[in-house]
């Protein structure tokens, strides 16, 4: 069994007294591909800004390569962040900078490239994502599709060893969706990554996938591979698989909220 | 009881308020050598450059014609109640020791505060809201050091330079004054003038415009990275950015004021 490279411990987190996340555990390894999967506001963007460092959990730890990122020092997490590459929802370009600045940011940050190196390894990766024609254009003028493969040079430009998605489809057509997932699978086999994407999209999950958790109001309720999770009987995936509505009258916290308004009862 | 807790929350909030101020001024101050040509990192002083452009250059017409306004304003005022006395004359000392020891550099700051103070917090909270800081972040980049430090540096060397142009400006105002009042030449006015200020009234100008550049920048950025939410809390940002700094320079200028009168350091 080779050591996670992201171990989540007993993390809770609340926002006031709203709980968020409830005693998350989840060990990721070396060279897969997981994919958080949820219903929207289930906490699948709250864990992964705990998994980069992005929030402090009420309770619990994250270990990156074996180091408590919350306790470290800031300069052991910003080496810890070197060796990984995040892309968000909304891709987070630099509005402005051009998309080829864009890409070849951490690199003029983060190394002693000469920039003429820097050149050449952006449009490269810039290239291969099939943004070569529009290295000069601002983000404004890049579609949605161009945007995430932008963000996702951006991210993968020290090749790092740990890729992590945030809603890598949402927004997307499904030819465009298709190749995003395409893209992530190339950057597996190519770089041989670690990858974690959070989704809700199945179609592009399922595709991409090596294990899949699952999150349920806060609470991780499986961690399994792809297959053993799509034959899942638990009720509570079987609804989230097959797409069943919640009906407003039976959510719990509906009821509850109805039962505590002043006039009402039976509910 | 109820009274009680708002005072005491209150209390907290604004202390809490100071505190990450306090903070983040630590933090730029740690952050403004990565700035510096030759000793920065690469590139970042253009930025600082570029900062200097447009909270300098591109707010010279306003300072001028605000301070060339007030300057004339107040010599008028001054001079209508002084000529009553026969002391006409006077409205020159008030014009030269006015304008270097308190109107400069309160007419900067408020200007520059509207003007610049107001586009941090434009761009940063725009940066938070579509996790562009939270990109920087990732790739273990300190957003202080990207974002704030460059301002900063930009108005600790402009602001002064701004000082004295409103000065100038607000002297020559009532210059014009006294030459369409009297028949004082040029010559013997700018005469006078030197002969009413002396080189501490430049430096509590001076003192001055180093705090209120530090108050702008630093409010205007913070109000930028606290921004939480959509676009609509961006424009609150902004709101509260402008009505912050405003507020905390006019509130340091009479701490200032007070210092300076206390300790006889003008006389």
């Amino acid at each position: 069994m080779t050591e996670p490279i992201i171990s989540v411990q007993d993390v809770s987190f609340s926002y006031g007294t709203h709980r968020v996340l409830e005693r998350i555990n989840l060990d990721i390894t070396r060279g897969e591909v997981i994919v958080l999967l949820g219903a929207s506001g289930s906490g699948k963007s709250t864990l992964l800004r705990h998994i980069v460092g992005l929030e402090q959990p009420t309770s619990g730890a994250v270990y990156v390569k074996g180091v408590d990122i919350n306790r470290c020092s800031e300069q052991k997490l910003d080496s810890l962040r070197h060796s990984m590459g995040v892309a968000f929802q909304e891709a987070a370009l630099f509005g402005s900078m051009t998309t080829k600045e864009n890409a070849e940011m951490p690199l003029h940050e983060l190394t002693a490239l000469a920039n003429p190196v820097i050149d050449i390894m952006s449009y490269l990766k810039l290239a291969s994502l099939g943004l070569g024609d529009a290295c000069h254009l601002m983000p404004d003028e890049l579609s949605g599709g161009m945007k995430k493969r932008a963000a996702i040079a951006r991210a993968t430009a020290l090749d790092p060893e740990l890729l992590i998605f945030d809603e890598p489809s949402a927004g997307l057509d499904p030819i465009v969706s298709a190749e995003v997932d395409e893209l992530i699978l190339f950057l597996k086999r190519l770089f041989e990554m670690t990858i974690l994407v959070v989704t809700h999209e199945m179609v592009s999950a399922f595709r991409i996938a090596d294990r899949v958790a699952f999150l349920y109001q806060g609470s991780l309720i499986a961690v399994e591979d792809k297959q053993v999770f799509q034959a899942s009987t638990d009720p509570r995936i079987r609804r989230f698989l097959d797409r069943v509505p919640v009906h407003i009258g039976e959510s719990a916290a509906v009821q509850r909220q109805l039962r505590e308004m002043a006039g009402i009862t039976g509910v | 009881m109820s009274v009680l807790e708002d005072i005491g929350d209150n209390a907290i909030e604004h202390l809490a308020y100071v505190g990450r101020l306090s903070m983040q001024f630590w933090s730029s101050l740690l952050a403004i050598p990565r700035i510096l040509p030759m000793v920065g990192r690469r590139g970042r002083w253009l930025a600082a450059i570029q900062q200097m452009a447009e909270i300098g250059v591109d707010a010279l017409p306003m300072i001028a014609t605000v301070s060339v306004s007030a300057g004339f304003i107040f010599a008028m005022q001054s001079g209508n109640e002084l000529r009553r006395f026969g002391a006409l004359s006077l409205v020159i000392n008030i014009i030269a020791i006015g304008f270097t020891r308190e109107l400069g550099p309160l007419f900067t700051a408020i200007v520059v505060s509207s003007r610049s103070g107001s586009a941090f917090s434009a761009e940063i909270g725009t940066m938070t809201v579509t996790n562009e800081i939270d990109v920087l972040r990732t790739m273990g980049l300190n957003p202080i050091e990207f974002v704030l430090a460059p301002k900063y540096v930009a108005a600790l060397i402009v602001v002064p330079c701004l000082v004295i142009m409103s000065d100038l400006f607000g002297i020559l105002a009532g210059g014009v004054f006294m030459l369409l009042s009297t028949k004082m030449t040029l010559l013997m006015y700018l005469r006078a003038v030197a002969n009413s200020i002396v080189l501490r009234d430049l430096y509590t100008g001076f003192v001055k415009s180093i705090a209120f550049a530090t108050i702008v920048v630093h409010v205007g950025c913070l109000e930028g990275f606290k921004t939480w939410g959509g676009p609509e809390a961006v424009g609150r940002s902004t709101t509260s950015a402008v009505v912050k700094s405003t507020l905390l320079v006019i509130l340091a200028d009479a701490v200032f004021t007070a210092i300076f009168y206390v300790t006889n350091f003008n006389s």
